[in-house]
């Protein structure tokens, strides 16, 4: 398991690409926000919250297709499902590694573009407090979406289309602890939602996801 | 005898070929006494004018369009548990029926909203769930259309009606966290009506004439479904014969 992982960082490390681009998309749909809504510092920093959970939530959507998509092209798919590792551990790296790859930059690069935002102060911890929590999820359920479409051609835009809404509640409490901390009121209830699900999903939804890719590897 | 017996696509077309006249005629006669006695011949609310009688279309609709991903549901699990191919192909026609169950709440709603509440919508709990429903129903039929591989369709696509049911159910409870809610609660069924409490009860005047509306909701889904699925097993028997003709 432990070389998987290391194989699948290798891989989004020297590939280029992947690595960074979810990081310039988070940082550009940032920047896109003042030009939209104007820059009117109140107002940002009332939705600043939400909008960086918005932006790392699409830019975890965008790197989605890369999970899996490359070893089912060139068959290194079908060589990890023979091998003796069982088809959830595979999807559950999978995900791990997406989520080294494009979660953790997108929790360490969430407090630079908060500034940008004019996040108000006690904001700044909740914020990743709530990323570092929720990203996993968004990686684990998205792991579970390109499970899904793996062998489509076009799947690209059908599993935005099946994500998003699985996405929802992952964003709601997210945005909520987010928005709470930024607002300096309790956060431990949709705190301890928002852990909930992560966790819940983390131990449930390779199950799906290996059965999903299972069938469609027959 | 057993309810198994219908998985076979022969007897499950023979069978609802028998009934399906009856259903349809019955939903079809349900449906206009319900709706004209409802909007016709019931007295207007005290306070709500005759906006009222849309309810004979909301409420059914919004019952039906979970309950048909709830019947979605229990034909993915079948179909997973015993692999019988009728009950795949009756989640597949219940999908598009159970959208436009949603898409007719959600505008009815936005139609009587509009008067009462002054605004078509709101980001109230209910509302946004129907409207997060209503996206699972479309990447639903979406997966249904991607998959060229009818068996593998109906596996990846039950495994989806598994996860977003459940999906679905934590939305439904996730939105009520940042909104208040506008919607009002479930006055129709609440727990004193049931239990007979006359100060609790939508007033018969109305009540009668709803449920007439929801049975033939009920008996018009049923029989959409039915005939959606005896269309699937007729398409795919027509493609069977179609490749079998090429081989020879």
């Amino acid at each position: 398991m432990i070389a998987l992982l290391k194989r699948d960082l290798a891989l989004a490390i020297r590939a280029g690409g992947g690595f960074g681009l979810g990081l310039a998309f988070f940082l550009i749909v940032t920047v896109l926000v003042p030009f939209g809504v104007g820059a009117d510092t109140g107002l940002l920093s009332r939705i600043a919250p939400g909008i960086l959970w918005v932006g790392a939530l699409l830019a975890c959507l965008l790197s989605l297709d890369r999970i899996l998509a490359l070893d089912w092209e060139d068959g290194s798919l079908d060589l990890l499902a023979t091998a003796p590792l069982p088809m959830e551990g595979i999807v559950s790296i999978k995900a791990l590694a997406h989520w080294i790859t494009t979660g953790l930059p997108l929790v360490a690069a969430a407090p630079v573009l908060g500034v940008l935002l004019n996040l108000p102060g006690p904001g700044y911890l909740w914020l990743i407090v709530s990323l570092a929590l929720g990203t996993p999820a968004l990686s684990v359920i998205g792991t579970f979406g390109a499970a899904l479409t793996v062998g489509l051609k076009r799947g690209g835009l059908l599993m935005s289309l099946l994500v998003l809404p699985l996405y929802v509640p992952t964003l709601i409490f997210g945005a909520e602890v987010a928005r709470r901390g930024a607002e300096g009121l309790a956060v431990q209830t949709p705190l301890l939602m928002l852990a909930g699900i992560s966790f819940g999903v983390t131990a449930l939804l390779p199950f799906a996801s290996a059965a999903v890719l299972r069938i469609n590897l027959r | 005898m057993s309810i198994w017996e219908y998985a076979n696509p022969v007897k499950f077309i023979r069978t609802t070929d028998r009934v399906l006249p009856w259903i349809s005629v019955l939903a079809f006669a349900s449906l206009a006494i319900g709706l004209i006695w409802g909007f016709f011949f019931t007295p207007d609310d005290f306070r709500q004018g005759s906006t009222v009688k849309i309810i004979y279309l909301h409420v059914p609709s919004a019952l039906m369009a979970i309950n048909a991903w709830l019947m979605m549901l229990v034909a993915s699990l079948i179909w997973i548990v015993r692999r019988h191919h009728v009950s795949a192909l009756a989640a597949r026609a219940a999908a598009p029926v159970g959208a436009a169950m949603t898409i007719i709440g959600l505008a009815t709603g936005a139609i009587w909203g509009q008067p009462m509440w002054g605004t078509w919508w709101a980001w109230d709990p209910r509302l946004t769930s129907f409207l997060i429903l209503f996206l699972f129903y479309l990447g639903y039929m979406a997966l249904w259309e991607a998959i060229e591989d009818d068996d593998t369709a109906a596996d990846l696509t039950s495994i989806l009606c598994l996860v977003g049911s459940v999906f679905a159910l934590l939305s439904r409870y996730a939105v009520n966290f940042w909104n208040q809610g506008l919607h009002q609660g479930a006055s129709v069924m609440r727990a004193g009506a049931i239990a007979g409490d006359t100060e609790e009860r939508v007033s018969n005047v109305f009540f009668l004439p709803l449920m007439v509306c929801i049975l033939g909701f009920v008996l018009l889904f049923i029989a959409l479904v039915f005939l959606r699925t005896q269309t699937e097993i007729r398409a795919r028997r027509t493609r069977a014969l179609i490749a079998r003709e090429r081989q020879t």
